[in-house]
């Protein structure tokens, strides 16, 4: 492929953790080792105690659909093929104000453009399954039953 | 006596630009020198009058080389803001502190930009590696500025019941009020809310019309002391009140991970702007509002305060940001998204011209107007006054 779709840069050390443990089927949090506070984006200081101190724990992996963008052309050569694919934000079950971009699919390896956007719901329960994208692991999310 | 000590020390004296286009020969360098050149003249100034600098951090043409064409004097304030759309007002309320605390005398802060220029689109150069905040959105596809809002205004549709019939009103009252304004981009061209129904979408729920142009362009203001102002030619629109905005737990345009994202950066610029200010959101009777896309209008009614929570949407019924009967006419030379978009300095200087009485939608008796840059990312805002 010419253009390859976006994936994370593998260099940044707050963030590996994350994308490590997506490799390996687990959707994690960075969690504030001191006070316990779960922190999304990851990042080197607890916003509600300043400790340095991290643990990454695994959440879930269920949420619902906090909401969702259907993005039409002129995009990115890889994703305009795939338009008109949907955008979802995702609101963690257990803690609803960490939240993840990415995308509803049919199954953990289906293409992002296999649902259709009208029948997305605000509100929706889903559940995250991980996509092989290059040589990286992204979270992806299929509707829960 | 209040606590606001820049309140209408200053003044904007001058205003220049050059044509908006797509396509235009010049470079952007090129174009900043002659906005500043502009309103350098526009304010009865001569060049080597200029000791202050303030400007976009994004600007590509830099202060030397903007110093050593325009001739200006020696500098003895540059001072440079950051996030893009959010920091118009910011440039112009350092030039402002920057006079006011004796630092210089006559700043000048500009905005000069080709985005019509399809290579100047900044998502577009994305690195198939993705650094920073970007690396948590970008993968998914969500890839432009319009993907980043439109997510916030499916959101705030949900919650607060707002329409795209809202979102029309916003373009249709700037896309009339552009019509009457002879150096705007869409001058000629009308539009419906048909049309608007019908435009092909960019990032659905938001269509090309809610979009914001691409321009090729420059805009310069030209800042100096209330004292010295009043011996200039034009009429002074003092600057009345400033302030910046960059709210707890925010992440510039995909602001997904705080509490309550629909609160942005203009809730907290809001609450130091009108702090500073002896007027308040009732008594403003004109207005200039970024909008580089739609839902930043009715999301800047309610942090700035001209309606509650969750009601911007509906403030934009009956033609409310509509000149010369709306309850507040916005944007009256078509702003971002139909005069020109010049990261949102354009609505500066139109600013300037209500208070000026100049305008080509002139509100009466526009005593004060409001400014403000881009929600979405670290903001400012402006209240000038007469």
């Amino acid at each position: 492929m010419e253009q390859p779709f976006l994936t994370p840069d593998p260099d940044d050390k707050d963030s590996r953790p994350f994308w490590e443990g997506c490799a390996r089927g687990a959707l994690l949090v960075q969690t504030c080792a001191t006070c316990g506070a779960r922190r999304m984006p990851p990042r080197p200081m607890c916003p509600n105690c300043r400790s340095l101190a991290h643990a990454w724990h695994e959440t879930s992996g269920r949420g619902t659909v906090w909401s969702y963008v259907v993005p039409h052309p002129p995009l990115l050569p890889a994703y305009t093929e795939l338009a008109r694919y949907n955008v979802v934000v995702v609101a963690l079950e257990e803690d609803p104000q960490i939240r993840f971009v990415g995308n509803l699919v049919a199954s953990a390896d289906g293409p992002i453009n296999e649902i259709d956007p009208q029948t997305i719901r605000i509100g929706e329960p889903v559940a995250v399954v991980f996509a092989r994208v290059g040589d990286t692991t992204l979270p992806r999310w299929i509707r829960l039953a | 006596m209040n606590n606001a000590p820049l309140q209408d020390k200053t003044a904007i004296v001058g205003i220049g630009q050059t044509k908006f286009g797509k396509g235009l020969e010049d470079s952007e360098l090129s174009l900043a020198c002659q906005a500043i050149a502009a309103a350098i003249d526009d304010a009865g100034l001569k060049p080597s009058d200029v000791d202050g600098l303030a400007m976009f951090s994004m600007e590509n043409g830099r202060e030397v080389d903007v110093a050593r064409n325009v001739g200006l004097g020696d500098i003895t304030y540059f001072g440079e803001i950051g996030y893009g759309g959010g920091a118009g007002c910011g440039a112009v309320g350092h030039a402002a502190m920057a006079v006011a605390t004796g630092q210089c005398e006559v700043a000048v802060a500009w905005r000069a930009r080709k985005r019509a220029d399809k290579a100047s689109r900044p998502w577009a150069q994305s690195r198939a590696r993705v650094p920073g905040a970007w690396q948590w959105s970008r993968p998914a596809g969500l890839l432009r500025p319009v993907d980043e809002i439109a997510m916030l205004t499916r959101r705030y549709m949900h919650e607060f019941g707002a329409t795209r019939d809202h979102l029309a009103n916003v373009a249709l009252a700037f896309r009339k009020h552009a019509n009457r304004n002879p150096d705007a981009m869409m001058r000629d061209k009308p539009l419906t809310r048909e049309q608007y129904m019908a435009a092909r979408w960019i990032s659905e729920p938001l269509c090309l019309f809610d979009n914001c142009l691409e321009t090729d362009g420059a805009l310069a203001v030209i800042v100096t002391s209330a004292e010295r102002a009043r011996d200039l030619p034009r009429t002074p629109a003092y600057i009345h009140a400033f302030a910046q905005g960059l709210p707890q737990q925010h992440q510039p345009m995909i602001n997904f991970f705080c509490a309550d994202p629909l609160r942005g950066p203009a809730w907290a610029c809001a609450q130091r702007l009108w702090s500073r200010s002896d007027f308040k959101p009732a008594d403003i009777p004109v207005a200039q509002i970024y909008d580089a896309f739609s839902p930043l209008i009715p999301l800047s009614l309610e942090g700035y305060g001209f309606c509650a929570r969750g009601e911007g949407a509906a403030f934009t019924a009956d033609g409310a940001l509509e000149w010369p009967h709306g309850r507040l006419p916005t944007n009256t030379a078509g702003g971002g998204m139909s005069e020109a978009y010049v990261h949102g300095f354009n609505l500066v200087l139109e600013g300037v011209r209500q208070i000026r009485g100049d305008s080509v939608c002139q509100v009466a008796d526009a005593t004060s107007c409001l400014v403000t840059s881009g929600e979405g990312v670290p903001t400012s805002a402006l209240v000038l006054r007469r």
